[in-house]
């Protein structure tokens, strides 16, 4: 409604999306610490595998590379749900947000795959403390994705059932961000975890 | 939309709303705030208790009133109510309370984001202090060095603790997010950043302080949690982990946490000065930007709580250096607040005595903090009850001091009524004379040897008279605070109308009524300088002296409007109920996974109520 | 607005005046000479910190009169009068006078700073071959210490004795949680953190004894962890070595000897008695700077030598029959403990159990014990 008083009160209505992106952006802030200190921890304890499989023994780089670009891709797909968004394309933006969600779960279900076979191999939490940081580092991060594919279900969803009214709930920028953010810190990951064995 | 009628902008709420419903629903930033202060002070009087029981066993040799593990229960349990149930909410809630008002908004900018951070607050500090009926209390002291604290659950209890904190954490950097969100989007036209209220700038970098050291410690929580419950090695030596990593990853946080409790009772005691001295801050500028270097510089001297674990000597070299020169601002802010009282017409009300108490006792323990920096003398003083008599000048006659002067500051504002002065000051002197005569004496008792969290010493130690001394010293500090209680409550209904302004303040917070409308402000505030209150009401003349103003100052405050507050929410407090649960849930694994599981349905069932229920509903 | 009263701020006075009071019967009490207290230096390490913190403090001292002075001189002249107009300057800084409250404090701290960092690597230097340092090995455990002297094949718990004048370089570790090795008058604290190796030099000036005790955080019985040191001359030390060194033995015949037919059942599981049958050791390894160190550590304290040794149980108890009685009827009375916990496959020892010794057993142990002299 104010938007005709504003002239005289500038600053004073907010705009809610820009609200929500300055609160995204503190909290990923937060977030980049958090990650930062399971990385920490995992670069200080790779080497310390007692008798337990190494690195080297049980990482497939070709595997967890196709997952990684599968997650890469669903950060192009995001763009496009944003895209569409900006367009007032609700219809697109939501096939674009289911489809970034479903990447999304093909990444959680290869890291799924993932941790039984490494299991199967003779590494779990308690084998070694390269076990318990690596564990603790990469299930984290899936439970960001998870997080994150039901926030893009949930704004699909709304949008659907014609609850996403601007500046209320969460919006797609908002959404995306987070979504981007756990992207790259995958790349993170994936590079001083799987990448960086020497 | 309701039509305008002169005088009365439209409200789209109703009526105020009386009766526990509204309180627990309410998203309100003035009743979370009155909320988070209530709970506070609740929590101030368990932590209370548990302290006059550590000093009544400490007060003679080989005490007998508490047994050894009783007394880890305590010393345990203080630590950890004092620090994030009692000095950080106070500070959430004058932050709650105060910041819009200051910075002349309607709200926080995520209300039921707020309502959310105090319910959690409130079940996380439920969660703590429940765990004294379910079999004991956290026994492994609040800062839970591992291994010790990774020992088996017979051992040390201390699952209540790893996931108390963690949960704590959450509401801290929910509400962070929504005060930083609300200070860079929500401030009133004209209020820049400089011509905030150091108050609301000390809010702003306790946010960021919270932001980004609470992820730190949340991991080591996991840690110990996983080491505790999933036989992770993080922390276990002959599994190949390392017990230091747990310290470095507390004290990250456990350093800008320092400040996170000193910083706000600094903001405080920089509104309280100026007012009672009838000048503005001197250097204002100078006291916002050393807030602003402790804050950064709070993240590099972490490792000074690490001087004994052997970090070799170029490691512990550079963090004494670091350590020293965090000195400096908070130094700088002491001479500015001595600077502000020079010249000035000083008014000894309790608010004032209690700001005033709060530089005396706070230059003790910034003296005292500078002798920790010399790393020698550190490898003495550390884990001795030197170290507990610094951090109480620093946290009771620092944090408290300035958090009892913002009391008495602000309560006509909340209540519409003074708090007593007769009173007040009696409060003040017998909490002032008693904190002295407990925790003085403690310098001697670390310099004589004697060490932190033992719960009995032997005679002929020479321990004997000073602890007797700090015993009878925390009965007259308790003594002081009863009053402050008693204070509080006959005043509240009793006490002198206050009116809107009753100290002739500086601020936007004055210019509304006692207590204010649920709206606020009926006009937006428009801002034309710092102290803007305080240059609408008096000029300067030719020698730069404050005179009353006779003229009518023209402001170009906002017009009136249609107000839209937010509407009262149930889904918050079912979603932080729902974490409880979860928690709950998790000390109890295996079988408590199926609460658990209840505790997560039910939270998101909150969130999804949340996100489907719009902020301010139709029809109000 | 009250006016401001004059008692009160009197009284205020007051306050500071009992405060530097109790400040100065404070400074009276370093004096005196208290056995763990930390002013009074009996060795060259802890005394370089002593002057170190002297220094210090006589600045911090001075730093604190000026400050507190200044507040109330301010607060006193400044305050309200009756009657005032009220119309102050406003005065919003002074540029100059708050850099150079700035620089001051700077230069201080610099000039701190310098005895700090060179004091810092003094106390941290590994001694050379020429001092001819001890080296003893110091094991923390829930709740006492294990010291060997690797030198001599020797091993005591709590009571650590060294010869006077000699650097003694201790090697700390821990077998389960961080302790904290501290005797004030001989120098800092240092830690025993599990999984590493931390060092600290003590020497005595003169031979005597010298209290400590853990100053870390340890769990139930942290208060009871106590140790103390004996310095005695180099004569004295080496007879005390020459009689450590001999082996125990198994008595047969009187008290003694059914005593060590119950030691023999009850006690072996964790105790150490050099020249026995009683032989339990767990090893394990810590990192001593980038080096891998291994330890053989007891689970309980040695007592190949107990009879000689002035106190048990952590330093804490005297050792008398009546304390041994007590203790043997049941250790968890006098020193709180958790010994239903333990799990000597884990390496987890959390104190002595209650073994329902009847009284005529508890007599035949004591007097076994105070055989081993």
């Amino acid at each position: 409604m104010a938007a005709d008083t504003v002239t005289t009160t500038e600053g004073h209505h907010p705009d809610p999306d820009v609200m929500r992106k300055t609160a995204m952006w503190a909290f990923l802030g937060s977030e980049v610490l958090f990650f930062g200190s399971l990385i920490t921890t995992f670069l200080l304890y790779r080497t310390r595998i007692g008798d337990g499989p190494g690195p080297a023994d049980i990482f497939d780089v070709p595997f967890t590379s196709i997952s990684s670009f599968v997650l890469l891709m669903s950060s192009l797909t995001m763009v496009l749900a944003h895209h569409a968004a900006g367009r007032r394309d609700w219809r697109r933006m939501r096939v674009w947000l289911v489809a970034t969600s479903l990447l999304g779960i093909v990444f959680l279900s290869g890291q799924a795959f993932e941790f039984t076979e490494f299991v199967h191999e003779g590494l779990t939490v308690s084998t070694s403390p390269f076990g318990s940081s690596f564990y603790l580092l990469t299930s984290f991060h899936g439970a960001h994705v998870a997080i994150g594919v039901l926030m893009l279900l949930a704004t699909a969803l709304m949008s659907w059932a014609g609850k996403l009214r601007p500046g209320e709930g969460m919006n797609v920028e908002a959404v995306g961000l987070y979504w981007h953010f756990v992207d790259i810190v995958w790349i993170v990951i994936f590079t001083v975890v799987y990448l960086l064995q020497v | 939309m309701a039509t305008l009628t002169a005088g009365t902008p439209a409200l789209t709420e109703g009526p105020v709303r009386r009766g526990l419903w509204a309180w627990i629903t309410t998203t309100d930033h003035k009743r979370i705030g009155i909320l988070y202060g209530i709970t506070a002070i609740f929590f101030f009087v368990v932590g209370g208790v548990e302290a006059l029981l550590i000093r009544l066993q400490l007060a003679t040799p080989n005490g007998e009133v508490l047994s050894a593990d009783a007394y880890n229960q305590m010393f345990t349990m203080h630590a950890t109510t004092m620090v994030f149930l009692v000095v950080m909410p106070l500070a959430a809630a004058f932050a709650n309370y105060f910041l819009p008002l200051q910075l002349g908004a309607r709200d926080v900018a995520f209300p039921r984001l707020n309502s959310l951070s105090y319910w959690i607050f409130f079940f996380g500090g439920m969660f703590l202090t429940v765990s004294f009926f379910v079999g004991g209390a956290p026994d492994g002291g609040w800062f839970g060095y591992a291994p010790l604290s990774t020992q088996v659950d017979e051992v040390v209890r201390m699952d209540y603790w790893a996931l108390g904190l963690q949960i704590l954490g959450v509401a801290s950097i929910a509400s962070s997010v929504n005060f930083i969100t609300t200070v860079l989007t929500m401030r009133a036209p004209g209020m820049t950043l400089m011509r905030m209220p150091v108050f609301s700038w000390m809010t702003l970098v306790v946010a960021f302080l919270l932001l980004f050291s609470l992820p730190m410690v949340a991991v080591g929580l996991f840690q110990v949690f996983f080491d505790r419950n999933l036989g992770t090695l993080f922390f276990d030596a002959a599994g190949g982990g390392d017990p230091v990593l747990w310290q470095h990853l507390f004290w990250l946080f456990g350093h800008p946490e320092v400040y996170v409790l000193i910083l706000p009772a600094m903001g405080i005691v920089s509104e309280v000065l100026p007012t009672f001295s009838r000048k503005p801050l001197f250097g204002r500028t100078f006291v916002i930007f050393s807030g602003i270097a402790i804050g950064f510089m709070g993240f590099g001297v972490w490792a000074h709580h690490m001087f004994t674990t052997g970090l070799g000597p170029v490691a512990e070299a550079a963090f004494a250096l670091t350590t020293m020169f965090i000195a400096v601002p908070t130094g700088v802010k002491i001479f500015n607040w001595l600077g502000t009282i020079w010249g000035g017409s000083v008014r000894f009300n309790s608010s004032m005595l209690f700001a005033l108490g709060f530089i005396a006792l706070f230059v003790v323990g910034g003296l005292s903090g500078v002798t920790h920096s010399i790393v020698p003398a550190d490898s003495q003083q550390h884990d001795s009850y030197y170290v507990v008599a610094h951090f109480h000048y620093v946290l009771f006659g620092g944090a408290i001091f300035g958090i009892f002067s913002g009391i008495y500051y602000w309560f006509p504002k909340v209540t519409g009524r003074l708090l007593g002065e007769v009173l007040g000051k009696w409060n003040f002197w017998l909490m002032f004379i008693g904190m002295n005569l407990t925790f003085a004496p403690m310098h001697m008792l670390g310099l004589n040897g004697m060490p932190r969290r033992t719960y009995r010493y032997g005679e002929g130690l020479g321990f004997d008279l000073w602890n007797l001394v700090a015993t009878v010293g925390s009965l007259i500090l308790a003594f002081g605070v009863l009053l402050f209680l008693v204070n509080a409550f006959r005043s509240y209904r009793r006490g002198a109308e206050a009116g809107p302004d009753p100290w002739d303040g500086r601020t936007l917070e004055w210019t509304t009524s006692s207590p204010p409308p649920e709206h606020n402000f009926d006009r937006v505030p428009t801002v034309e300088a710092e102290d803007d209150f305080w240059h609408r009401k008096y000029a300067e003349d030719a020698e730069g002296r404050a005179v009353p103003r006779t003229d009518v100052v023209e402001v170009a405050d906002g017009p009136e409007e249609d107000i839209h507050l937010p509407s009262p929410s149930f889904y918050p407090v079912l979603s932080a109920f729902g974490m409880f649960v979860t928690l709950m849930g998790l000390v109890y694994v295996p079988w408590g996974i199926v609460a658990s599981a209840a505790g997560i349905v039910i939270t998101l069932w909150g969130l999804f109520g949340w996100s489907m229920e719009p902020l301010v509903k139709e029809g109000h | 607005m009250p006016d401001p009263s004059e008692p009160r701020s009197t009284r205020r006075g007051v306050a500071l005046v009992a405060l530097t009071v109790l400040l100065a019967l404070g400074a009276a009490a370093c004096s005196t000479e208290l056995p763990q207290n930390s002013l009074n230096p009996a060795g060259p390490e802890a005394r370089k910190i002593d002057d170190l913190w002297w220094l210090v403090f006589w600045i911090a001292v001075v730093i604190f009169v000026l400050v507190e002075s200044a507040l109330i001189y301010a607060a006193f002249r400044f305050r309200r009068r009756r009657n005032s107009d009220d119309r102050v300057r406003q005065v919003h800084g002074n540029t100059r006078l708050e850099v150079l409250w700035t620089i001051i404090p700077v230069v201080i701290l610099a000039i701190i700073a310098v005895p700090t960092l060179s004091t810092i690597f003094d106390l941290r230097r590994e001694p050379g071959p020429e001092e001819n340092a001890l080296e003893i090995n110091v094991i923390g455990h829930q709740w006492w210490w294990e010291f060997e002297y690797p030198e001599y094949g020797i091993e005591t718990a709590n009571e650590l004795h060294i010869p006077e004048d000699r650097t003694v370089y201790l090697s700390l570790t821990s077998a389960d949680v961080i302790h904290s090795f501290w005797v004030p008058q001989l120098n800092g604290k240092r830690d025993a953190v599990p999984g590493r190796v931390n060092h600290l030099t003590i020497i005595a000036d003169e031979p005597g004894t010298y209290l400590g005790q853990c100053a870390e955080f340890c769990g139930l019985a942290h208060a009871d962890m106590r140790h103390r040191v004996y310095a005695h001359t180099a004569d004295d030390f080496d007879a005390w070595v020459a009689e450590q060194q001999e082996p125990a033995f198994e008595p047969q015949e009187g008290l003694a000897g059914q005593g060590w037919q119950i030691f023999e059942i009850v006690c072996t599981a964790c105790h150490n008695v050099r020249g026995t049958s009683a032989q339990v050791t767990r090893t394990m390894t810590a990192d001593d700077g980038g080096v891998t160190r291994g330890f053989a550590v007891s689970l309980a304290p040695d007592l190949t030598h107990f009879g000689s040794r002035t106190t048990f149980g952590g330093a804490s108890f005297e050792n008398t029959a009546d304390h041994l009685r007590a203790w043997l009827a049941n250790p968890a009375d006098l020193k709180p403990m958790t010994p239903e916990l333990n799990d000597p496959a884990e390496g987890r020892i959390l104190g002595m159990p209650n073994f329902g010794l009847e009284a005529d057993e508890i007599d035949a142990l004591i007097s076994l014990l105070e055989t081993w002299q």
